[in-house]
């Protein structure tokens, strides 16, 4: 008699024609069917099929850069879902939010969602900055990697503050005003970078459509391929590099 | 074996800057790719797995943040009624705070290009290849070097009286010093024997953007005054 686990069920759905079509290694837990996972698989394979064991370690990375990244993918998700409540329009905007609020089911949720998770993305890629500085992990062969790592701390920052406009709140209007204020202040070019970001000469609804292409989508476009780049050229580089290891004095040596 | 071109070897790169590895290849042994006694894992599970929790972990604890805490919402905006003060979002305060103590071109344009132009020229910047720490080796004018430059930023601040990058800057000037001769000394004081100059400078930078940061977002009221955090609210 056969016994209907949970998991002869599932053993017995991953044997079958159309699923084998889709994931073609098999079921049996050999090192083969386990490289198989990683290579046969778009998502997966920027991954090598074998990792340092060391790199695992909490110490190595902080998992910093994979909070980060963590952070990215919430927001796409969350920022398509507000995106189909939202009205880049005064003083409809304004209004999107209390319907967020009030109206649509767990709207208030996705809210603050989107937006805990936009203020933990700064704040993580900071310090994953300070992981790799502190680990000398920016030099040679990394040191592209570092340059694509700074842009996508503008990128994300970028993102960050167009989003802050959104709301269509005094704390959005006043904190973009102040912001772009000091753009003005740029020589030469200052006074036209910021009439060429607001669509004019104050924080209108020009702006706020400006904000919103930007936010939802030149910038996203531009942080997901400089993430591709970015995850892509770590492994490139020869995997994560952990904490200096040559150590220094003599008495150090293990 | 004859056919191989003749090894030419590159004169004139400086080995500090540009490590370079020649291999000597004796005809009768086949060279070895690579060897290395490193433990190698299976990414999956190893990895895979890990990476999955990690995912779940950031999504629950976002979640519980998102139920315990509102996102602000104010008033709709009005252009005619100007809050006081007026803030950017946190990760600017810092930056706002400066525009009390610098002019706008400084402290918005000069003090933010340079510190992103200084984050991308890291890497390419060829000092202190070997990573040796501050003092070692250190001949008898670095210490006056480093008294007189330290010495001039702070003295810089002062005089606009920013000093919530003065005395920072004079802190870890001090630290520098107490890391000197250190060798001897208790566990911190030895800590600190080992750090560069980069290490210092990046140390620096991370001390003084989180103070103004800070400063700016808790410690402003009304016309940039001073003010407790508990006397009044912050939003984010
Ligand atoms: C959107 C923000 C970012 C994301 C999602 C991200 C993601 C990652 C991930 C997942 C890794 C793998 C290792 C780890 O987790 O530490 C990594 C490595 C790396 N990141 Fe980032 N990163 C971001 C921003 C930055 C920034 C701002 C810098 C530096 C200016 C940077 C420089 C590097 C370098 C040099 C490595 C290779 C480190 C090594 O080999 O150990 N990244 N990044």
């Amino acid at each position: 008699m056969t016994t209907l686990s949970l998991d002869s069920v599932f053993r017995r759905l991953r044997d079958t024609d159309a699923w084998r079509s889709v994931v073609r290694h098999g079921t049996a837990s050999t090192n083969r069917n386990r490289s198989l996972v990683v290579f046969e698989n778009l998502f997966l394979h920027v991954h090598p099929v074998k990792v340092r064991e060391k790199t695992l370690r909490f110490t190595h990375t902080y998992w910093l850069g994979g909070i980060a990244l963590a952070c990215a993918l919430i927001l796409v998700a969350t920022g398509v879902l507000l995106m189909f409540y939202y009205h880049p329009s005064v003083p409809q905007a304004y209004r999107d939010m209390k319907e967020l609020e009030f109206v649509v089911d767990n709207g208030l949720f996705l809210r603050n969602m989107h937006r805990w998770a936009a203020h933990l993305m700064v704040f993580a890629t900071f310090l994953h900055m300070m992981r790799v500085f502190f680990h000398r992990a920016y030099r040679p062969p990394r040191q592209f990697n570092w340059v694509v790592g700074v842009v996508l701390l503008c990128v994300t920052l970028l993102l960050s503050y167009t989003g802050y406009l959104l709301p269509w709140d005094q704390l959005a209007f006043w904190g973009v005003s102040v912001g772009t204020n000091m753009a003005k202040e740029a020589p030469l070019v200052g006074e036209k970078a910021r009439f060429l970001l607001l669509g004019g000469n104050i924080v209108s609804e020009n702006a706020l459509l400006r904000f919103y292409v930007l936010h939802c989508v030149v910038l996203p476009v531009a942080l997901l391929l400089m993430l591709s780049v970015h995850i892509w050229r770590v492994r490139k580089d020869g995997g994560v590099q952990g904490p200096p290891e040559a150590p220094r004095g003599k008495e150090e040596v293990r | 074996m004859s056919t191989l071109p003749p090894i030419e070897l590159v004169e004139g790169v400086d080995p500090v800057a540009t490590p370079r590895r020649i291999a000597l290849v004796r005809p009768d042994r086949r060279p070895a790719v690579r060897t290395t006694d490193e433990k190698y894992v299976m990414t999956f599970p190893n990895l895979i797995l890990r990476e999955v929790i990690l995912f779940q972990l950031v999504v629950i604890g976002l979640a519980l943040a998102a139920i315990l805490f509102d996102a602000p919402l104010e008033g709709i905006a009005n252009p005619l009624e100007t809050p006081n003060p007026a803030k950017a979002p946190w990760y600017f305060l810092g930056l706002q705070e400066l525009l009390h103590y610098f002019p706008p071109v400084v402290a918005g344009v000069l003090m933010p290009a340079l510190v992103v132009i200084a984050l991308v020229v890291i890497p390419y910047a060829r000092i202190n290849q070997t990573a040796g720490p501050l003092w070692e080796g250190a001949g008898p004018q670095r210490p006056l070097t480093l008294a007189a430059a330290g010495g001039a930023v702070v003295a810089l601040f002062a005089a606009f009286r920013c000093w919530p990058i003065a005395v920072p800057t004079a802190g870890v000037l001090l630290a520098m010093f107490a890391a000197r001769g250190g060798a001897g000394a208790g566990r911190v004081r030895r800590a600190l024997t080992k750090v560069t100059l980069p290490e210092w400078i990046m140390v620096w930078f991370a001390i003084v953007a989180t103070i103004l940061t800070v400063i700016g977002t808790f410690f402003r009221g009304p016309g940039w005054s001073f003010v407790w955090p508990w006397t009044r609210a912050v939003a984010f």
